[in-house]
C-alpha cells in the first residue's frame, strides 16, 4: 500500500472514531500515528499536541497536517487532511439533512427542546475549564493565592465587560487580550 | 427540502411562532440555493468563506469556542441562523463523530447555501490550521520556545473564556425566559453530569434526548389537543 493510501486510511479511522472532538481524539491520533505506523516519535507526538493546543484549529486537523507535511510533505498534508474530514463530511451531512427534514416534527421538537439547556451547560462548562486554566494554570483550582493569575482576571473581567457592554467584536477583544498581556508581563518584569 | 420539512411539521403541531419564522427564514434561503450561480449566492458563498476562514484563524482551545464565535457571527451579526436552530446544530456537531469545529462549518453551510455552502464552509474552516500547521512543522521547536508567543496566547486564553461566558450568559438568561423548570434542571444537571462528574458529553446528549421524547410524547399530548 502506498504512503498516501496509508496516511488516507489511517486519518479515516482517526476521523470516524474520534467522538466528542478535541481530547477525544488524542489517543486516537496517538495509536494511529505513533503505535501503528511509527511516523513520529512519542517526542515529536508530545511536541505536536503542544503546537496544537497553541495554534487554531481541531486538534485532528492539526495533526494531519503536521504527519503529513513531516512524512509525504505538502500532498501528504492534503491527503491525511482530507481523509480525516471525510467521515464528518458524508455523516455530518446527512444529519444536517435529516434534522432540516423532520426538525418540525413534535418528538424532534421535544427532543431538540430539552438539548438546548443541556449545550448551554457544555458550552459553560467549556469556558470553566479555560478560565480556571488562566487563573491557575494546569494544576487547577486551587487556594494557594501565590498561584492566582490576578492580571488574568483583570483580562478576562475587562473582555467581558467590552463584550457585553459595548458588543466588540470576539476576535478583536482575544487578540486585544494577548496584546494586553504581553504589554504587562514584560513592563513588570 | 426544507420547506417540505417544515409544512409537514406545521400540520401535524400548532404551529408557534418561533416556528413560522423559521420556515419563512427556510424557504428564503431554499430560493437562494435554488437560484445558484446568481451573484447574491456567489456574495453569500464569499462572506461564508470569508467568515469561518477568520473564525478558523482565531479559534484556540477546541471546538466549543469556534462554536461561541460562530454563534456571534451568523446568529448576532448576519441572522443567517437561529439561536435555537444553533444549538441544535452544536448538539449534532458535538455528537457526531470528527472535529467538532468541522462538524459545525458542515452544518452551518449546509444551512446556509446546501451544499456548495457545506464545501465553502469546510474549506474556510480547515484552510488556517492548515497552513499555519504547514508553516509551523519545518521550524516548531523555535516556536514552541518563543516566550513572546507564549505571552500573547496565554492572554487570548483570559480572551476566549471571556468570549465563552458572554454567550453563556446570552444564552442561559434566554433558557430562563422559558419559565420551564424542566430546562432549568436539564441546564444544571448537565452542568453538574459534565463539570463535575466528568461524564462523557454524547452520553449526557443521549440522556437528555432521551427525557425530551418521553416529556414529549407522555405529558406534551394533551396540551397539543386542546
Amino acid at each position: 500500500m502506498s504512503l498516501y493510501a496509508q496516511l488516507f486510511l489511517s486519518f479515516v479511522q482517526i476521523g470516524l472514531f474520534s467522538i466528542g472532538g478535541g481530547y477525544a481524539a488524542m489517543p486516537l491520533i496517538q495509536s494511529q500515528v505513533v503505535e501503528l505506523h511509527h511516523w513520529l516519535d512519542v517526542g515529536e507526538f508530545t511536541d505536536l499536541i503542544t503546537i496544537a493546543e497553541m495554534t487554531p484549529g481541531p486538534i485532528a486537523v492539526n495533526a494531519a497536517t503536521f504527519v503529513g507535511t513531516r512524512i509525504a510533505g505538502t500532498p501528504g498534508a492534503i491527503v491525511a487532511t482530507f481523509g480525516c474530514i471525510l467521515p464528518s463530511c458524508i455523516i455530518v451531512s446527512t444529519l444536517a439533512y435529516l434534522y432540516y427534514k423532520y426538525k418540525g416534527l413534535t418528538i424532534i421538537q421535544g427532543i431538540l427542546g430539552s438539548l438546548r439547556p443541556a449545550v448551554v451547560a457544555m458550552i459553560a462548562s467549556a469556558g470553566l475549564t479555560i478560565l480556571l486554566l488562566v487563573l491557575w494554570g494546569e494544576e487547577g483550582f486551587h487556594t494557594n493565592l501565590a498561584d492566582f493569575n490576578v492580571i488574568g482576571l483583570c483580562i478576562f473581567a475587562a473582555a467581558f465587560f467590552l463584550l457585553r457592554k459595548w458588543k466588540l467584536n470576539p476576535i478583536l477583544v482575544m487578540v486585544l487580550a494577548g496584546a494586553v498581556n504581553l504589554a504587562v508581563r514584560m513592563f513588570v518584569q | 427540502m426544507d420547506t417540505k420539512g417544515d409544512k409537514k411539521g406545521s400540520k401535524k403541531e400548532g404551529n408557534s411562532e418561533r416556528d413560522k419564522m423559521g420556515s419563512k427564514i427556510d424557504s428564503q434561503a431554499d430560493s437562494q440555493v435554488g437560484t445558484a450561480g446568481n451573484d447574491k449566492m456567489g456574495s453569500k458563498l464569499l462572506t461564508l468563506f470569508l467568515s469561518t476562514l477568520y473564525i478558523s484563524a482565531f479559534t484556540f482551545g477546541g471546538g466549543f469556542v469556534i462554536i461561541t464565535l460562530m454563534k456571534k457571527k451568523f446568529v448576532d451579526e448576519l441572522h443567517w441562523i437561529e439561536e435555537d436552530e444553533m444549538l441544535d446544530l452544536t448538539a449534532i456537531a458535538q455528537s457526531s463523530p470528527g472535529a467538532i469545529a468541522v462538524n459545525a462549518a458542515i452544518l452551518v453551510g449546509y444551512r446556509v447555501a446546501g451544499a456548495p455552502g457545506m464545501l465553502t464552509a469546510v474549506i474556510g474552516t480547515i484552510l488556517p490550521p492548515m497552513v499555519i500547521l504547514s508553516v509551523i512543522s519545518v521550524f516548531y521547536a523555535a516556536f514552541r520556545d518563543n516566550r513572546i508567543v507564549a505571552l500573547v496566547m496565554a492572554g487570548m486564553q483570559a480572551g476566549v473564556a471571556a468570549v465563552i461566558f458572554d454567550v453563556v450568559y446570552t444564552l442561559g438568561k434566554n433558557v430562563l425566559k422559558e419559565k420551564s423548570m424542566l430546562a432549568v434542571l436539564i441546564m444544571l444537571g448537565s452542568f453538574v453530569a459534565v463539570r463535575f462528574l466528568g461524564i462523557n458529553i454524547v452520553f449526557v446528549i443521549l440522556i437528555v434526548g432521551v427525557i425530551g421524547a418521553v416529556k414529549t410524547l407522555f405529558f406534551d399530548r394533551k396540551g397539543e389537543k386542546a
